[in-house]
């Protein structure tokens, strides 16, 4: 069990709660358990709310799911859209995609990655940054970063809708499109369509670059706070291609250990149960993955943009990879695990997407007709991965001979983010609270570590049946009477402890 | 005696019809919409979803089943009949499964182009969430009887254009179903084939054809550009 995860002796202490988390996705809490002496003993961060989308999505058509099921997210929806789809090509029996088909899908999915990280760049996090973690609560908001830095919140607000178009485009629709279906493309793009985007690629990648180079100047004026705020170290993963090379849409597992060397590599995602695992735990509806290798303790890792950017031998793009390079030398060639640098990882993604997409609508296949593939066998089980904006996301389905889906598992990034969170927390809360009167601008610092993960909270929640349940029937002393436990096969237990 | 005009007017506007038509033909001819959905030019008419009930000469009429006389004088496009009907649509959604984010015939289903068209904004009524079950056992077709509207096409459609008699109604009220006339009552087992008017007819996302969903791009779908008060009276559209 992690440092501050479970306090030894909880009925003896003071609960701070803070619920709920802001300018994050979806909902979630943190609890904190301090002393008289405010000395913090537990800190959890709880997933309150349940969605269910692996039990709901049994007994629907396969052609259904990647439509149906990206409604998990109003965010990243085309993440849980592309990474089913590529799941039912395979259950369909489609061959390899046409080169029109499989650009269209990056092309969605640059788009996404470019909104999503502007959103959560410039609306959630960017108060935090440019106003100050003290900042006034009641300026400490995109609102409040428009009145002081009116061409930052602008810029923030035109690279999302750029972001869109490039979905509305590809997807028909901004949010929740039905694009990708399994074996291509539904919707190919015209040239009206491909001139309209790309009349503005050269300003979004000038843009990405200048937002670069804020956050390296915020960075320079205090080197260590950046680098230290919730540093802990930790395993790292993301997709890389058969080059080693960061790839979002495609690729091969790779996980690296805290000093950057290999755990495995080019690992095919179609096996990733040989390599990850998933625990439960008692006081969260997420899951808790970690790499099989290293067991339940040590296993757990980060994903999403630091992560990606520290696994990759090299971005394919040249702005992004010279930004990569100046990132990764910030500690003198050892692996950076500061929490706030996912912000500036964040930010070289959102460059290398703005790249991609200038590099897609330039090729000449992207306004192709060819939009599907043939069609072999029947297949009844297949994954589908890619790397959603934060990070790794799996799918992985059964479907049975009447094309009805059995088995659905979703390992959602930022379930795969869950231990690293609660490290960065525990962290957080012993580097700034402990031992200090509890206040607003304080607690604002956990919440500021959580937001750096960009967690999409209503995303991550889908441990349905497989909760160990925990209750304790204390007296007015605290002294335990009796015990009720259900554990993860479903079957209950009770001791009573006292006569 | 004097020839009587073959003319009724349609809140207030004046149309002419021929001998032999219902008011929601002559309605139609004459480019007035009126709200359907168990109505289909192509078969007999029922009047059982009661969408189309008007006013005629002050008295509720089904306009699918009514014929058009001289001098009649009907109420269709009114508040009030329109809040009945803005009801009945929402005690269809509610009493089924018709969530249309996850549906591969939104943009192209009656019910919800109805929904809009009537300005339906919640289902308003507690949902039945009924566990029908969805029967995908024929390799080409499937049903998923939780949208099913009982409209009852597909039972016209099987018997009078297919010859089949694949489907039927059995029950009563509300355990009213279609169900599938197969030994085994599933619809692998029975004579359905792709091809039949009875897999095309279906208003809903009830009946469908297997692994074509979602391959119309949105913005191409029936109702993506106009609503069906527009679609209804072009030619090719019921």
């Amino acid at each position: 069990m992690s440092y501050l995860e479970t306090a030894a002796n909880p009925q003896a202490l003071r609960r701070v709660a803070i619920d709920p988390v802001s300018r994050v996705e979806g909902h979630g809490k943190v609890t904190i358990l301090l002393d008289d002496d405010n000395k913090v003993h537990q800190v959890r961060l709880h997933i309150v709310e349940f969605r269910g989308f692996e039990i709901f999505i049994e007994g629907r058509p396969y052609w259904e799911v990647p439509v149906a099921v990206q409604r998990l997210c109003g965010i990243c929806p085309v993440s849980h859209h592309l990474a089913a789809v590529k799941a039912m090509d395979i259950i369909a029996g489609a061959r390899a995609l046409p080169p029109t088909a499989e650009k269209l899908r990056r092309l969605m999915h640059y788009g996404q990655t470019v909104q999503s990280h502007a959103l959560h760049f410039f609306h959630l996090c960017s108060p935090d940054l440019l106003l100050g973690f003290d900042c006034d609560v009641t300026r400490r908001n995109v609102i409040g970063v428009a009145a002081e830095f009116p061409e930052i919140a602008t810029r923030g607000v035109l690279m999302r809708k750029w972001g869109q178009e490039v979905i509305k485009a590809t997807a028909g629709k901004k949010i929740h499109g039905t694009g990708a279906i399994p074996g291509g493309m539904n919707k190919r793009l015209t040239i009206e369509e491909r001139d309209h985007l790309r009349k503005d690629a050269d300003t979004m990648v000038g843009w990405a670059v200048d937002a670069i180079n804020m956050v390296k100047k915020l960075h320079l004026t205090k080197p260590e706070f950046y680098n230290r705020f919730g540093e802990f170290e930790a395993s790292m993963m993301g997709f890389v291609d058969a080059r080693g090379a960061m790839d979002l849409y495609h690729g091969g597992l790779r996980a690296k250990d805290k000093d950057g060397n290999i755990i495995f590599d080019h690992v095919d995602y179609a096996t990733y149960q040989q390599v990850l695992d998933e625990e439960v735990k008692s006081w969260s509806y997420m899951k808790f993955p970690y790499i099989r290798k290293l067991g339940p303790q040590k296993g757990w890792y980060r994903v999403g943009p630091l992560a990606r950017v520290a696994a990759c031998d090299f971005i394919p793009t040249p702005l992004a990879e010279a930004e990569r390079k100046e990132m990764m030398a910030i500690e003198g060639g050892k692996v950076p695990h500061g929490t706030l640098l996912y912000h500036w990882a964040r930010l070289i993604e959102v460059l290398f997407g703005a790249e991609m997409i200038r590099e897609l609508l330039d090729d000449p296949d992207i306004t192709g007709s060819d939009l599907m593939a043939d069609l072999g066998p029947r297949q009844h089980e297949a994954v589908g991965v890619i790397e959603a904006p934060r990070g790794t996301l799996f799918h992985h389905y059964r479907v049975g001979d009447d094309d009805l889906v059995k088995y659905c598992n979703l390992i959602v990034s930022t379930t795969n983010n869950n231990q690293a969170m609660n490290e960065a927390v525990r962290k957080v809360a012993t580097q700034f609270l402990d031992g200090k009167e509890v206040t607003e601008p304080l607690l604002n610092h956990i919440e500021v570590a959580i937001r750096a993960y960009d967690p999409c909270l209503s995303c991550a929640t889908h441990a349905l049946g497989k909760m160990p349940l925990e209750v304790d029937l204390v007296d007015a002393e605290g002294t335990l009477i009796s015990q009720g436990r259900r554990n993860m096969d479903g079957l209950a237990e009770t001791s009573c402890l006292t006569g | 005696m004097t020839d009587i005009a073959n003319t009724l007017t349609i809140d207030g506007r004046t149309i002419s019809f021929e001998p032999g038509q219902t008011i929601m033909q002559a309605a139609l001819a004459a480019g007035v919409f009126m709200p359907h959905l168990c109505y289909n030019p192509e078969f007999k008419p029922h009047g059982s979803c009661k969408l189309c009930t008007v006013t005629v000469n002050g008295r509720p009429q089904s306009a699918c089943t009514i014929a058009a006389m001289p001098g009649q004088e009907i109420q269709s496009d009114t508040p009030e009949l329109n809040g009945r009907r803005r009801v009945l649509l929402q005690m269809l959604f509610v009493e089924g499964h018709h969530f249309c984010p996850g549906c591969e015939k939104s943009g192209n289903c009656q019910l919800q182009a109805l929904g809009y068209e009537m300005e339906m904004l919640s289902p308003h009524f507690s949902h039945f969430f009924p566990d029908r079950g969805v029967d995908a056992t024929h390799p080409d077709v499937m049903i998923d009887f939780g949208r099913c509207i009982m409209c009852e096409l597909c039972v016209q459609a099987s018997r009078d254009v297919d010859g089949k008699n694949v489907f039927a109604l059995a029950g009563r009220g509300l355990a009213s179903h279609v169900v599938v006339n197969s030994p085994s009552g599933k619809l692998g087992d029975s004579a359905l084939e792709v091809t039949d008017k009875a897999v095309e007819v279906c208003p809903v996302g009830a009946i469908l054809r297997k692994r074509v969903g979602f391959a119309v791009p949105i913005g191409e779908r029936i109702y993506d550009h106009d609503p069906i008060s527009v679609k209804a009276l072009e030619p090719d559209e019921a």
